[in-house]
């Protein structure tokens, strides 16, 4: 039976059980709800949950187990030797696995019957033109120990799903029949469905914690590896970047970090003026009809996809910063700048900035604004004295969520401010960032044996570990901001 | 409590500071109130009363045009601060503010030290010449607000730290040194122990000598014993204004005598 169906039919016997333990709750009430425990339909909930759960679990479980378990026991079959003409046992295995998906196949068509499927031998059928002709295409010609391993595959998987479809049901008709038989109008059947909500939370955030453990391992692992083949004080340390697959290259962090903070440096000089003065303005002295028309326009900035952002930089600020400042002023004669990409980054982090900080000077009491003007103080002292000084942990915390934003940016960089690694000061000079160079390791034919591909997730940790400590910061900041009022 | 020192104290003073002609406030379509014409004397406590929700912390509001902070709310008619219209529009309404201080029902201190709490509107309004006067705005301040034992050894620490009622106290001190004419106070003690209302209490006794005060407040007993002048509001309605023992003994509106024997309210 597909997997689909035997969900499916797992879940109409939670239907079945819900129905009837909402019948056998109003039923054992004499039908007056009001002396149940919990609503009706708590009850209904209570067996279904206890139907469907355990056989979902058993059945998600079972299909993880048993591949591995087939495959511990097809590996037997298959002769060292086999396994060291082609290289790699996982080869071999994949192979079985393709021929056993071709003979499925040609049982479907009808090109093979199932008994000749479990039969036929090498050494009177040519197995790969038979599976030619309905489709199936395999590379080399097959060994008879792989044929006998695909057909003992076939065997294994075709049991192993029947045994699982007639576990999962039973254990949907137990679990059915368990609730059904235990309810009654005094079971909790409330407190069951809440403990099961509780319980799916609780899972929802395992999984999400559990995955971004499972990222921040994956990348210490391919880190490892790189710091075996490179050592790390010249990774940490160096000040060239120049990386050749031919190997004996320079893969110095300095130049990337340094392009990284300058560019994200000129975003925020950029944006937190912009997004703060706008914040107070919208959020001060606007009034609430121009309020409600300005605040979804800034927020638009923050859904243009960076990509565009990076070809306005690439078609109107660059040109535009080059023609007008650097070459009159003899500072270069590059589009691509450090100056262009840290500009339209601002613009783009306007958003961030002047959002949050919009939200954070309209948490701050009404009372402190009316305690300032009843002194007789003006907008603007009230503004630059009280509620600044009150939201300035939020507002410190909005940039520093700008900065991390500014800093993993990747678009912009690469159209705006080039790909060349370079340590300078001058603002109108191409230069580039971590992100840029991660991406730039990584396209193309990759060796991910090379320091040269490795290095892109020694870049991708340091960056992670740049952007979480920011975070950090700034959620520490923001949650002592929270204590202050309330 | 002692309710008798009401007829001890008569109004020894007739000048008048305040009046208001035909003022009605509307808060978008809710009017909120309705024609109240009333003259508020200077070195004299008026005292509001009334039900909640009658709109006595609007008609205070809008005696230092507080309300213009809110966006719906709409004032017609005249208020004269020493025979001006405070709503002229060649009135600056930050100046009024200055001369017409305002405590609030709930204290509001700022997220700044005890000391620049207090300091603020000195600060603002250029009022001290160099630190020295400062410090001797603050601490005349605090001590007329009953605070300064409290308080002189933690100047530096903020504001927020303070227990509601002696925040409630920063905050008169804070409203005293700005050296207003008229200073209102919304229910400046609904959070605030016996003692310390006592201490309030005998604070606006003595604001008297030098300004004005206007008190809103819940407690008949209150009003009783620090006002001169007390104004039952009713439903957004001026329902009767007079001397407090008038008032209190004589009410010549049975909505007034309803009111303070308690059954309405
Ligand atoms: N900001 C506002 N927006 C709209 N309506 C308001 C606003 N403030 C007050 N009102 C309305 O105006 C009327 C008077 O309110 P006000 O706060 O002046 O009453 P109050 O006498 O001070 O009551 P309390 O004794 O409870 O403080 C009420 O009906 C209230 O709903
Ligand atoms: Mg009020």
């Amino acid at each position: 039976m597909p997997l689909l169906w035997i969900v499916i039919a797992v879940l109409v016997l939670g239907t079945i059980g819900y129905v009837l333990g909402r019948r056998r709750a109003m039923a054992s009430a004499e039908g007056d709800a009001r002396s149940l425990h919990s609503l009706p339909n708590y009850y209904g909930l209570n067996v279904l949950l206890f139907a469907v759960v355990p056989a979902l679990l058993v059945l998600s479980v079972w299909l993880l187990v048993q591949p591995v378990v087939i495959q511990r026991q097809v590996v037997n079959m298959i002769p060292d030797t086999a396994a060291q003409s082609a290289g790699e046992l996982s080869l071999v295995m994949s192979d079985v696995r393709r021929v056993a998906d071709g003979l499925d196949r040609a049982v479907e068509l009808g090109a093979l019957s199932r008994e000749d499927a479990r039969t036929i031998r090498t050494e009177f059928t040519n197995v790969r033109d038979r599976l030619a002709s309905i489709g199936v295409a395999l590379g080399d010609e097959v060994s008879s120990d792989v044929l006998r391993a695909a057909q003992r595959y076939r065997v294994l998987k075709t049991t192993g799903t029947i045994a699982m479809d007639a576990v999962v049901l039973l254990l949907a008709a137990i679990g059915l029949g368990y609730a059904y038989a235990r309810t009654h109008k005094e079971l909790r059947a409330r407190n069951v469905v809440e403990r099961a909500v509780l319980s799916l939370l609780i899972l929802a955030s395992t999984i999400a914690i559990l995955t971004t453990v499972g990222i921040v391992l994956s990348m210490i692992i391919e880190t490892r590896d790189f710091f075996r083949l490179y050592p790390w004080q010249q990774f940490f340390f160096g000040t060239q970047w120049i990386p050749s697959f031919e190997g004996g290259s320079e893969l110095g962090l300095i130049p990337l970090l340094w392009g990284t903070i300058y560019i994200t440096f000129i975003a925020l000089v950029v944006s937190v003026p912009l997004g703060l003065f706008s914040a107070v303005y919208l959020a001060e002295y606007a009034s609430s009809r121009l309020r409600s028309v300005a605040k979804p326009m800034i927020e638009i900035l923050a859904g243009i996809p960076t990509i565009v952002y990076g070809l306005f930089a690439l078609i109107t600020v660059g040109p535009m910063l080059r023609d007008y400042f650097a070459q009159p002023l003899g500072l270069g004669t590059s589009s691509a700048s450090v100056a262009t990409a840290g500009i339209v980054m601002g613009i783009m982090l306007i958003p961030f900035v002047s959002s949050l900080s919009d939200d954070i000077i309209n948490a701050v009491p009404q009372s402190l604004r009316d305690g300032s003007y009843g002194l007789g103080a003006t907008k603007s002292e009230t503004v630059k004295q009280v509620i600044l000084p009150a939201a300035l942990p939020g507002i410190v915390g909005a940039v520093l969520l700008a900065t991390s934003r500014g800093i993993g940016e990747t678009m912009i960089v690469v159209l705006g401010a080039g790909a060349a690694a370079r340590l300078s000061l001058n603002p109108f000079e191409a230069m580039t960032t971590v992100t840029v160079k991660i991406v730039g390791q990584l396209t193309g034919d990759t060796d991910f044996s090379s320091p040269e591909a490795l290095v892109a997730f020694a870049l991708g940790l340091t960056l992670f570990a740049i952007t979480l400590g920011l975070n950090v910061l700034a959620l520490f900041i923001v949650r002592k901001y929270r204590e202050e009022y309330e | 409590m002692n309710d008798m020192r009401v007829l001890e104290r008569a109004v020894d003073n007739q000048d008048l500071k305040i009046a208001a002609r035909d003022v009605d406030v509307y808060y978008g379509t809710t009017h909120a109130i309705k024609s109240v014409n009333v003259e508020i004397l200077d070195k004299t406590v008026t005292a509001f009363i009334g039900p909640s929700g009658c709109g006595k912390s609007t008609f205070l509001r809008c005696l230092n045009r507080m309300n213009d902070t809110i966006d719906i709310c709409r004032v017609t008619g005249d208020i004269l601060l020493d025979n001006e219209d405070i709503y002229d529009a060649k009135v600056d309404p930050v100046q009024l503010r200055a001369k017409v201080g305002m405590v609030f029902q709930k204290p509001n201190p700022f997220p700044k030290s005890i000391y620049d709490n207090v300091a603020y509107g000195p600060r603002i309004h250029g009022l001290s010449r160099n630190k020295a006067e400062l410090d001797e705005i603050v601490e005349k301040s605090l001590r007329r607000a009953a605070l300064w034992d409290e308080a002189k050894d933690r100047l530096d620490q903020p504001g927020t730290g303070l227990s509601g009622g002696q925040q409630q106290r920063l905050c008169i001190a804070r409203a005293v040194a700005t050296g207003p004419e008229v200073l209102l106070m919304d229910e400046p003690c609904s959070a605030l122990d016996p003692i310390a209302t006592a201490q309030v209490e005998e604070l606006i006794d003595e604001l008297r000598e030098r300004f004005s005060v206007v008190i809103v407040t819940h407690s008949m007993q209150q009003a009783a014993r620090v006002s001169q002048k007390t104004a039952f509001f009713h439903l957004g309605e001026l329902v009767e204004y007079g001397d407090t023992s008038q008032i209190f003994t004589n009410p010549q509106d049975s909505r007034t005598e309803s009111y303070i024997t308690g059954r309405i309210g």
